[in-house]
């Protein structure tokens, strides 16, 4: 019953998006329109995205606590193409420095008229804590949350495996990597178990697996060739070098050695198999360059997915305030 | 002045006592309990019909922030709330500012809290000087000052050698080291426990290995040394299964439990909810029911508030950021009285580990009714209920979970030293 309660800070009494903070306590309907309103604003081949008055006139916030140029460019192109007007707050390097809590920054970007806060933040939880303390009529989109959430990521992820793989249902996905410290595997994990895989498996090593992983709803493989078996899709995820200082992991060669992505080790994957990376890729540790430039990897295409999924989302959040009478 | 409290249930677990008598006081102290001294006349009779009349509470852990800046709370706003709690007597933490680690922050204190009169303030003083972990307090001069233990707060200490010669030299003077057991290592900056619900809002963990190793690790330095010691605030099964066999083989150890811990667990921080943020953080229900177990049979004497009051601000950001810790005074007694609702243990017992339990784990003599002994009493309606509202606490800090649970035994009064500081019709007092 907790559980409904909080997560329902993302809906609205008819069961709306109003924020946009993690995938779960969403239901499939849900997650198949925004898939559905993406495709209505993606790039048709050898065309650029619509740009549509969707939005006009209205002012969307980037609030990054943490500095992400790749996301934030995302999200600003996505709000433009809606043709909103957009902002740019980086506070990691203004208002915080100078003593100002969290709330005191959001108030006073509120009494610029936002609409829309675009959030990353180092901490979980962030998001949400925003989300409960911004004005009725504001909406919040969580652009990365500590280790805990990102789910437009995500859903460009489910984007880009439906328009490779049409049906959910028969897929076994395989996520390898730094499952403890990615908010994208924990928001990928939750996409993909809504929209009703066959599997999720996880692979690494125990360093970077969450003690209670299972409880994720996933399966564990700490050997690479095994947890490829058959699977229809590969998301590799990326490794921060400081993983190397914590003693989660002794080397990137020998990380690489068991854990990388070779052609090679590929081929335990279905011979369709896509093979995806959020990005930035770190070329030698996680994968080999011949995979990512390969036949097989859909990476340059997810990153432009992510303009009409965050259209999406960005657009269905404000309709959704847009229907609330004042 | 002179005062009867009639018609009552007298429970007073020290003393095997459950039956309906009277308590007659003089002065501070207790004169008769039954029938009253011959020619004793009341000027106050106070007619306890229905309730249930129990030794004031003893709270072997809380944080009255004071001295320090008042934003949380000081030593007049956190013993007003310990009087509407029932508790008469406070063992206060020394991670004060300045931390108490010197005989005038004692002295300071007791000073201010004997003028306001409200409940008995004892203090536990520093282990290491500034808490700082590395140089030993003074802890002849801090015993000399009054101070009833010894305590590093919530700062665990990291170098064994000096957890050694701590323990060591306190044990010359005899005094009780109070442990909260904890690998800073093992922490690693985690905020929630580590398990399924951390897992899945992407909370850095703290493992419940990082108390078992603290505990294995304290309990043999208590061996090797023969210290007195006493573990505040566990939450592990782990740590409950080590300290029974360490009670086994005789050794000198005791614990205490937050009443949180009791009732709460990993599940409540869904939705990032910062009033449970915690340190020792909230773990499963089966580390929850082991503790609960181990309340039941006495392997943990005393169930403490481990009250932590926090100003507004500091629970407002994302969960890693905010404080821990919960404004436990006034639900101490509200969660004990819980758990015989729930069937943990039975009412006399429960109330022996806020009463009788932790006086006597620091050889204090409150915590019982005795013909001579001081009148601290609480006195609570079973029949009655109550809700708890934030805006209705008397602490400065108004940090709680429990905002709108519905509690039995509301206190309707408390007595320390035999003056009336709190009743409920008419609140609140001075």
């Amino acid at each position: 019953m907790a559980r409904l309660e909080h997560n329902n800070i993302q809906l609205d009494s008819e069961g709306r998006l109003r924020h946009f903070l993690t995938i779960e306590g969403l239901g499939r309907d849900l997650l198949t329109r925004i898939l559905d309103t993406a495709e209505s604003f993606a790039a048709l081949p050898g065309r650029p995205v619509k740009k549509v008055p969707a939005l006009r006139g209205r002012v969307i916030t980037n609030l990054f606590f943490e500095t992400s140029t790749r996301t934030r460019t995302t999200f600003e192109l996505a709000a433009k193409r809606l043709s909103a007007d957009v902002l740019n707050f980086n506070v990691s390097t203004s208002a915080t420095a100078k003593g100002e809590t969290l709330l005191d920054t959001l108030r006073n970007i509120e009494a610029m008229h936002s609409e829309m806060f675009i959030v990353r933040h180092s901490q979980s939880g962030a998001a949400h804590f925003i989300a409960r303390h911004a004005a009725p009529g504001v909406s919040v989109i969580n652009a990365g949350d500590g280790r805990h959430a990102h789910p437009t990521q995500a859903m460009l992820d489910m984007f880009t495996i439906r328009r490779h793989k049409g049906d959910f249902a028969p897929l076994r996905v395989a996520i390898v990597g730094d499952i403890l410290h990615s908010r994208v595997a924990r928001s990928q994990i939750l996409a993909l178990n809504t929209l009703g895989v066959t599997e999720v498996r996880v692979i690494g090593p125990r360093t970077l697996i969450p003690t209670e992983a299972r409880a994720l709803g996933v399966h564990i493989f700490h050997d690479l060739d095994e947890g490829l078996r058959d699977v229809d899709v590969v998301i590799m995820l990326r490794l921060q070098k400081e993983r190397m200082d914590g003693a989660l992991l002794p080397s990137e060669e020998e990380y690489f050695r068991l854990y990388g992505l070779t052609n090679e080790r590929l081929e335990n994957a279905k011979p369709d198999a896509i093979v995806m990376h959020p990005g930035p890729i770190n070329r030698g540790v996680e994968m080999d360059s011949e995979v990512a430039d390969g036949p097989r990897s859909v990476i340059l295409r997810q990153v432009s997915y992510g303009i009409a999924v965050r259209m999406a989302v960005m657009s269905l959040c404000i309709q959704t305030h847009a229907e609330v009478p004042a | 002045m002179n005062i009867s409290i009639v018609n009552g249930r007298l429970i007073d677990p020290a003393n095997g006592r459950d039956e309906p008598l009277d308590l007659h006081i003089h002065g501070q102290q207790i004169v008769a309990i039954g029938s009253p001294p011959e020619g004793f006349e009341p000027h106050e009779t106070i007619d306890a019909t229905g309730q249930i009349v129990c030794p004031g509470l003893v709270d072997i852990a809380a944080s009255l922030r004071d001295p320090g800046s008042g934003a949380k709370g000081d030593i007049d706003s956190e013993t007003r709330a310990a009087a509407r709690g029932g508790i008469t007597t406070i063992v206060c933490t020394p991670d004060t500012d300045p931390v108490v680690d010197t005989p005038a922050v004692i002295e300071l204190i007791h000073r201010t809290a004997r003028k306001l009169r409200r409940t008995r303030v004892l203090t536990a003083a520093a282990l290491t000087r500034g808490l700082d972990g590395e140089q030993l307090a003074n802890m002849a001069a801090l015993q000399a000052a009054g101070a009833v233990a010894l305590s590093n707060g919530a700062r665990p200490l990291a170098n064994t050698l000096v957890e050694r010669r701590a323990l060591e030299y306190a044990t010359t003077f005899g005094m009780t080291v109070m442990l909260r057991p904890e690998d800073r290592h093992l922490r690693a900056g985690g905020c929630a426990h580590e398990g399924a619900v951390a897992t899945r809002l992407g909370l850095p963990g703290i493992p419940a290995a990082a108390e078992t190793v603290a505990v294995a690790r304290d309990l043999a330095l208590a061996e090797h040394t023969g210290a007195r010691v006493h573990f505040h605030a566990l939450s592990a099964a782990g740590s409950v299964r080590q300290l029974r066999e360490a009670c086994a083989t005789r050794l000198n150890v005791s614990a205490d439990v937050a009443a949180h811990q009791l009732h709460l667990t990993e599940m409540d921080i869904e939705g990032f909810d910062a009033n449970c943020h915690v340190s020792p953080p909230l773990r499963t229900l089966a580390d929850r029911d082991a503790l609960r177990q181990a309340v039941a049979d006495g392997t943990i004497a005393a169930i403490c508030s481990d009250h932590q009051p926090h100003e507004v601000d500091a629970k407002e950001a994302p969960f890693p950021e905010t404080a821990p810790g919960i404004s436990g005074l006034e639900t101490l007694l509200a969660l004990t009285l819980r758990l015989v609702d729930e069937g943990v243990l039975p009412l006399s017992e429960a109330l022996a580990r806020v009463t009788c339990g932790p006086a006597d784990l620091l050889g204090l003599p409150q915590g019982r009714f005795e013909v001579g002994g001081s009148a601290d009493v609480c006195i609570f309606d079973p029949r009655a209920h109550w809700t708890l509202r934030r805006d209705e606490m008397y602490s400065e800090g108004r940090n709680t979970p429990f905002e709108g649970w519905e509690f039995g035994g509301p206190v309707t009064y408390t007595l320390f030293n035999g003056r009336l500081v709190y009743r409920r019709d008419i609140a609140p007092p001075d």
